[in-house]
């Protein structure tokens, strides 16, 4: 009998210890990493031939651009919804942003939904895991998570901020191409992967000591070679020096592609094992779909 | 002496079934270290240190289909066994069959096994193609066998489904599932032919929002949902064999088997060219599930009534009824996986469908693809705890032993059949933010529960081991039995001329 009670109590004080806290709620522990990596930096992607796919085919992009070296931040969000919201680019309402989108050609194929044209969600700002506070009129990221990567945004409100800087969000070949490189490597630094390369499920950094195996969001950059908490990184850019191209967020990518609505990302996330991190792995959601794990990144033409 | 053991193990159905099951137990625990608990743990990266294992990221689905199909091998032969065991045919068609399938699922199993994942040896691959011809030709064999409408195979028992000519209508439901397991391999072996010629492997799951699938990928869908759900219709008919499935709901169940395995499987072949492919699925499936509810209430109530009057009761009240229907695990558990797959397998799926624009294509892709992962890799698994009881029957357990293994067996499944149940679906009760705890717990009682059925199975095999050593153990009873259990018939048709003499060949 003493035995049973015993093996009962240290298995609930097992599962106690067992359940920890979730991402965007206890967030007074959250350590606050500089990772030296500046999410304002762009980098060249060059146009030329290269390999696409899981199935490494042949193909060339011909135009060069250049990408944002990392996710857009929480920071760059909070900055952008002022400007955006005092020139009247989006909107507030009820506890929303939201901006206008011209609508869709919706042929009602099969599992098809219409995007009209109309206002659409771009941010939700009663979400719980959404980083950005609105203090004083204005709004800010969490100071603790300035430099992670802007989550709870839709694909209309990616595209809405890109659009207000005169960018635009990639297509998949362009993040691909900017992922890989010249060769058929898949993932962005080459062709192994393990804790110290991206953040992904059970990838053992320090906020995965805090929120479990899926984790947080890292800050941008981290994954630089660079040693945080104890725990150390091995630099992991991509072939142009790109960074969180595997894990931490999935990417919004531009392509609206015909008979269906959804819209596709890249790169995997702090959600995922590392087989989604792959440089050809997709996701896909309607336009208005957000997470804790959906970020984007931006590119411009060099035209312009 | 080993020649002996050789001669039992490929030798004798219940051998045969043993081997297998030992092959599947040793694929599940090598390749079982790749994933999940043992990757996290580490075990993986050891594992693929210690055996040179090449795991090129790019050819992971690839890897992966050889391994289900390696495993799938097994699983078909061992059906394979069970119904030329179990069914009248000539000694002659038995033992051709078996020894075809038996090559036939080594070859594809140990040789593909050695291709995905150690370096590609193309005569491996070969071998690999080999050894699933000869499982296709050993089908082709067993339609020969089964063919109902022989005269010898006729029957006038009126407890079984005959039709006035006395074709026995159980055996036109082998018969037809056979078929349709031959025709639906052809629309897996089509698109694999291609490879390499423009056809790319892919797991269905990632391309289930694809707006336009290529026919051969079409092709794959179908195979793969026929497949397994024929390997279902399988097993169904051979515990209802087992069981000795008769009466009115035989007659009742055997021509709706008939009639909806035929209808599934257009239904699913269909898929390569129709809208409205699932339509007919969803149609066929019904006489297939009522079959198994026919198969469910027999099953049950044969137990209730036996296990009354073992204790002198010709009428009980309803708490003795309960404990004769769960006296025996084995025989109870058959069919009560069968009805717990409704709360796992077939509600989950109809709710999807109905709700799939409401709420599951509002997910994220990667949600609605943990749904469809776990929603097959429960409906298989469970298949396999069928098979699992029905060995563990055939291989003699009494006892103690039978009811901890049966019952442990069908708990231990059963909790990881609910939680990867709720895993699936935890998205509509809690937040991807919330989610860990949920997690947590479902990925604990799931390994609690897969954990406990594989160290049955370990037992079972080990113990089986352990026999083979043994001048006279068990194996050497099963070697001199012919068909799967000489204590009673299991047949609608005798198998032998007489169940309690010698086992002879059917006359022809």
């Amino acid at each position: 009998m003493k035995r049973g009670v015993m093996i009962l109590v240290l298995f609930a004080a097992w599962s106690l210890t067992a359940c920890g806290p979730s991402a965007g709620q206890t967030e007074s522990a959250i350590p606050v990493f500089e990772t030296g990596v500046d999410p304002e930096a762009w980098a060249l992607v060059p146009a030329g031939e290269f390999y696409e796919g899981q199935f490494a085919h042949e193909v060339t992009m011909d135009h060069d651009y250049e990408m944002m070296v990392t996710p857009v931040t929480n920071a760059q969000y909070a900055a952008y919804l002022n400007d955006a919201l005092h020139e009247g680019w989006v909107k507030r309402i009820q506890g929303q942003v939201v901006g206008y989108y011209p609508g869709d050609v919706f042929r009602a194929y099969r599992h098809e939904f219409p995007i009209e044209a109309g206002d659409w969600l771009h941010v939700p700002l009663d979400e719980p895991g959404l980083r950005i506070l609105e203090q004083g009129g204005s709004f800010e990221a969490k100071p603790e998570y300035a430099n992670h990567p802007m989550v709870h945004v839709t694909w209309f409100g990616a595209k809405a901020f890109c659009e207000f800087y005169g960018w635009r969000l990639p297509t998949e070949l362009e993040w691909e191409r900017a992922a890989r490189g010249d060769d058929d490597r898949p993932y962005p630094w080459g062709k192994d992967i393990g804790p110290g390369n991206a953040n992904y499920y059970h990838s053992d950094d320090p906020f995965e000591s805090i929120y479990g195996k899926q984790g947080d969001t890292t800050p941008v950059g981290f994954y630089n070679g660079g040693t945080y908490g104890g725990f150390e990184t091995q630099d992991s850019p991509s072939p142009y020096g790109l960074y969180d191209m595997a894990g931490n967020v999935w990417q919004w990518m531009g392509n609206v592609y015909e008979y269906q609505h959804y819209r596709y990302m890249r790169g995997g996330s702090r959600m995922e094992y590392e087989p989604y991190l792959r440089v050809w792995a997709r996701n896909n959601a309607g336009p208005d779909f957000h997470s804790s794990s959906v970020g984007f990144r931006c590119v411009r033409d060099l035209s312009e | 002496m080993i020649a002996r053991r050789l001669r039992f193990l490929f030798g004798s159905t219940k051998g045969l079934v043993l081997a297998a099951i030992a092959m599947i137990s040793l694929v599940t625990a090598f390749w079982g270290t790749l994933s999940g608990p043992m990757a996290e743990w580490g075990v993986r990266d050891v594992v693929v240190r210690v055996t040179g294992m090449d795991l090129d990221p790019a050819e992971r689905e690839g890897r992966i289909i050889m391994l289900y199909h390696c495993i799938a091998m097994a699983v078909v032969a061992i059906e394979v066994y069970l119904i030329t065991g179990a069914l009248a045919m000539r000694a002659y068609w038995r033992t051709v069959i078996n020894a075809t399938v038996t090559v036939g699922y080594m070859s594809a199993m140990i040789f593909g096994l050695i291709f995905g994942y150690f370096g590609h040896n193309w005569i491996f691959h070969g071998l690999f193609i080999f050894g699933q011809c000869l499982m296709f030709f050993s089908g082709v064999l067993l339609c020969v066998a089964l063919w109902p409408w022989r005269e010898e195979f006729r029957i006038q028992d009126p407890d079984y489904a005959h039709t006035r000519g006395g074709v026995d209508l159980e055996r036109v439901a082998f018969f037809t599932m056979a078929a349709a397991t031959l025709a639906s391999a052809l629309f897996g072996a089509i698109p694999g032919a291609y490879f390499g010629n423009g056809f790319e492997t892919f797991l269905a799951e990632n391309v289930v929002r694809d707006p336009h699938k290529p026919v051969l990928q079409r092709a794959v869908i179908g195979h793969l949902h026929i497949m397994l759900s024929l390997i279902g219709v399988a097993i169904t008919l051979l515990v209802g064999r087992w069981q000795d499935f008769k009466g009115t709901l035989h007659k009742i169940g055997m021509p709706l088997m008939i009639i909806g395995t035929i209808i599934l499987s257009i239904g699913a072949w269909s898929v390569t060219v129709a809208e409205w492919a699932h339509v007919v699925i969803y149609i066929g499936s019904v006489p297939v599930l009522l079959c198994g509810l026919c198969f469910v209430i027999f099953s049950w109530d044969k137990l209730i009534r036996t296990g009354l009057r073992e204790r002198g009761l010709t009428k009980g009240g309803a708490w003795q009824k309960v404990q004769a229907l769960v006296r025996d695990p084995l025989r109870f558990g058959v069919g009560w996986q069968m009805v717990f797959m409704n709360f796992t397998v077939s509600f989950v799926g109809l709710f999807t469908a109905a709700k799939l624009e409401d709420i599951f294509r509002v997910w994220s892709h990667r949600e609605e693809r943990l749904l469809l992962t776990g929603h097959w890799h429960v409906l298989a698994s469970l298949i396999a705890t069928i098979i699992l009881l029905y060995y563990a029957d055939l291989a003699g357990l009494k006892g103690r032993v039978r009811k901890w293994s049966g019952w442990l067996i069908i708990l231990g499944s059963d909790l990881a059949f609910a939680a990867v149940t709720v895993f699936e679906e935890k998205r509509l009760f809690v937040s991807e933010a919330a989610q860990q705890p949920v997690v947590d717990w479902t990925m604990i009682l799931n390994e609690v529960g897969l954990g406990t059925v594989l160290v049955v199975l370990a037992a079972l095999m080990i113990w089986r081991l352990v026999d083979l050593f043994r001048d006279q153990g068990r194996w050497v009873e099963e070697h001199a039995q012919t068909g799967l259990d000489a204590d009673a018939p299991m047949t609608s048709i005798p198998l032998y001329p007489s169940p309690s003499e010698t086992p002879q060949e059917v006359e022809v």
